[in-house]
């Protein structure tokens, strides 16, 4: 009665929230006195660090297309075949499309959006996720014997207990697929917004996009992702994939610049779960002030490039 | 085409939240309730826009008590042909996800539409699970959606970018934003709604697996502290000691 956690390779490796998942999954195979294995899906070449995670057995699978069916069957057979009862994702593009069925088809319970180790009281599990959009935190109980869990991006750090693992190609077939991927389009060389740690996001108060450079500059200094508001989005002077915020991607990284953006609440609500805000505006009366760690008051053209400049300064000492 | 759109009741977003009885439940009082915006604006809208260029059907469906009727009214008046309302409680998503798969089981639909999640519990879950119950092909957060004859191709979003995928086989979508832009409902489409079908049908038993046992509210956030704008090496020096940020 194992845990089994899903992760999967991006570009050739694992990267940070994959092993974010293994030292949750191996927190929560402790709290339920079992081991913590892993499926790792697609090519891989450090495959063997999430043992260092504390991952007792990983098997793998190579490059699939995705297709939801077929990653559920294989997940469901795998789970089986290690009779493991409580499977972990990462709360991912991945996630959404696949534990959903995987619930259905083991008959398991399943929460989502996950954000606290899951506490054991008797054979049912307690688990905290935010809802209506961070404005409340709701504690679940799953009381089925199989149990699903999609972990927020964040929610813990991956922690080192261990040595590499061996890892194992999987030996479960792999279904045949009824769907057909024809165009895998993304952007390379950055962070995405959801797996960003740090974010710069602006918004109308840079009064075009050619002012751009200066909030490109600050992020490049600081290796974080870009992002916007949505009326910035909408107005095309930054792409769609940038907009953060209830419509758009919702984000919790660990540092979130938000400049020259008022704070409307469906901004808020895609960013509120960010650790630290720090919120620069010319207006004082902006409401993203009262969601804010730090706040600057005064003319982002003047602000931000001196902000860049004791970045630059900081970095050197 | 027979499409099905699921739709959900949530508290409009500016709504301030607070909870009763221990935490146990949401309270109501005063708050105004909507359509799920992204079951609205995306997923019905789309619906319709296939509706109206390859002909066809769009049912919605709901889960939920007759106060939920206001919502399916406002559906019927956007565009919506007729509606289906399952007299349940709707507890959890698998709870929900059953309801409109024992339904759609008896109706061969094309395509199921949901919202790429509800702004209340933000769970992702109802599509996915639909999709299992009715071996359908399933495709969360979808941008875009052309069909052609019985192919749809699909653009989903995944981290930093989009997949576009192709199936001949039926297909539950969660609408994200670039699929459809809202439609207000005109004077016309508000009178005709109320003539529209709207059948309400009994729940079937599902056993619950999961429950929430109680709601709290997270910590308040200390309060801004305010660094002078001319003094960035101080918000540096704040970032990298107090906060550990940088």
């Amino acid at each position: 009665m194992s845990v089994l956690i899903v992760i999967e390779a991006v570009e050739g490796k694992l990267n940070k929230g994959a092993f974010e998942i293994c030292t949750y999954g191996y927190k929560t195979s402790k709290v339920l006195g079992t081991t913590c294995e892993a499926l790792i899906i697609g090519d891989a070449h450090n495959a063997t660090e999430v043992g260092k995670y504390g991952v007792a057995n990983a098997l793998q699978i190579g490059n699939i297309s995705f297709d939801s069916k077929v990653f559920t069957q294989i997940i469901a057979k795998t789970a089986n075949d290690l009779g493991a009862d409580t499977i972990i994702f990462r709360h991912n593009s991945t996630a959404k499309n696949v534990a959903g069925r995987l619930a259905i088809r083991m008959d398991a319970g399943l929460v989502s959006g996950v954000k606290s180790i899951p506490q054991a009281n008797g054979n049912t599990l307690l688990v905290d996720k935010s809802v209506y959009s961070g404005k409340a935190i709701a504690t679940y109980e799953i009381n089925s014997p199989v149990k699903v869990l999609t972990v927020m991006g964040n929610t813990i750090q991956p922690e080192i207990v261990g040595e590499a693992a061996i890892v194992t190609l999987s030996s479960t077939p792999i279904p045949a697929s009824t769907t057909q991927v024809i165009e895998r389009k993304t952007i390379t060389g950055i962070v995405p917004l959801p797996e960003a740690e740090m974010v710069v996001s602006a918004g109308r108060g840079m009064k075009g996009p050619e002012n751009w450079a200066i909030i490109e500059e600050l992020a490049s200094e600081i290796g974080a992702t870009t992002a916007c508001s949505r009326p910035v989005a909408d107005a095309h002077w930054r792409p769609h994939h940038e907009h953060v915020g209830q419509t758009g991607v919702a984000i919790r990284p660990n540092l979130y610049f938000a400049i020259g953006i008022s704070g409307a609440i469906q901004h808020l609500a895609g960013v509120n779960s960010s650790k630290t805000i720090v919120v620069i505006n010319k207006d004082p009366e902006a409401p993203f002030f009262k969601a804010a760690d730090y706040g600057v008051v005064g003319d982002l053209f003047e602000i931000v490039p001196k902000l860049t400049e004791a970045i630059r300064r900081f970095k050197q000492h | 085409m027979k499409l099905l759109v699921c739709i959900s009741k949530t508290p409009d977003t500016t709504s301030k939240i607070s909870f009763v009885n221990n935490g146990t439940q949401y309270n109501e009082e005063g708050i105004s309730f909507i359509m799920n915006p992204y079951d609205e604006w995306y997923a019905l809208v789309k619906a319709i826009e296939i509706k109206e260029k390859n002909g066809g059907t769009v049912t919605v469906i709901n889960v939920g008590d007759a106060s939920n009727d206001i919502v399916i009214r406002k559906a019927l008046a956007i565009g919506a042909d007729d509606a289906i309302r399952v007299d349940g409680k709707p507890t959890s998503a698998e709870y929900v996800a059953k309801q409109i798969a024992h339904i759609a089981k008896q109706q061969a639909y094309d395509i199921i539409f949901t919202g790429k999640e509800t702004i209340d519990y933000n769970g992702s879950e109802v599509g996915p699970m639909v999709a299992e119950l009715l071996d359908y092909d399933y495709f969360a957060f979808a941008s875009d959606l052309s069909i052609d004859g019985s192919k749809k191709t699909v653009s989903r979003e995944i981290e930093g970018g989009v997949e576009i995928t192709t199936s001949t086989n039926p297909i539950v979508v969660s609408a994200a934003k670039g699929l459809a832009e809202q439609r207000i409902p005109n004077m016309q489409g508000i009178m005709m709604s109320k003539r529209k079908p709207l059948e309400i049908v009994n729940p079937i038993a599902v056993a619950e697996k999961v429950s929430v046992k109680i709601h709290t509210l997270p910590e308040a956030k200390k309060g801004v502290k305010l660094v002078d704008s001319n003094d960035m090496d101080e918000l540096v020096r704040l970032l990298h000691e107090e906060a550990k940020a940088l």
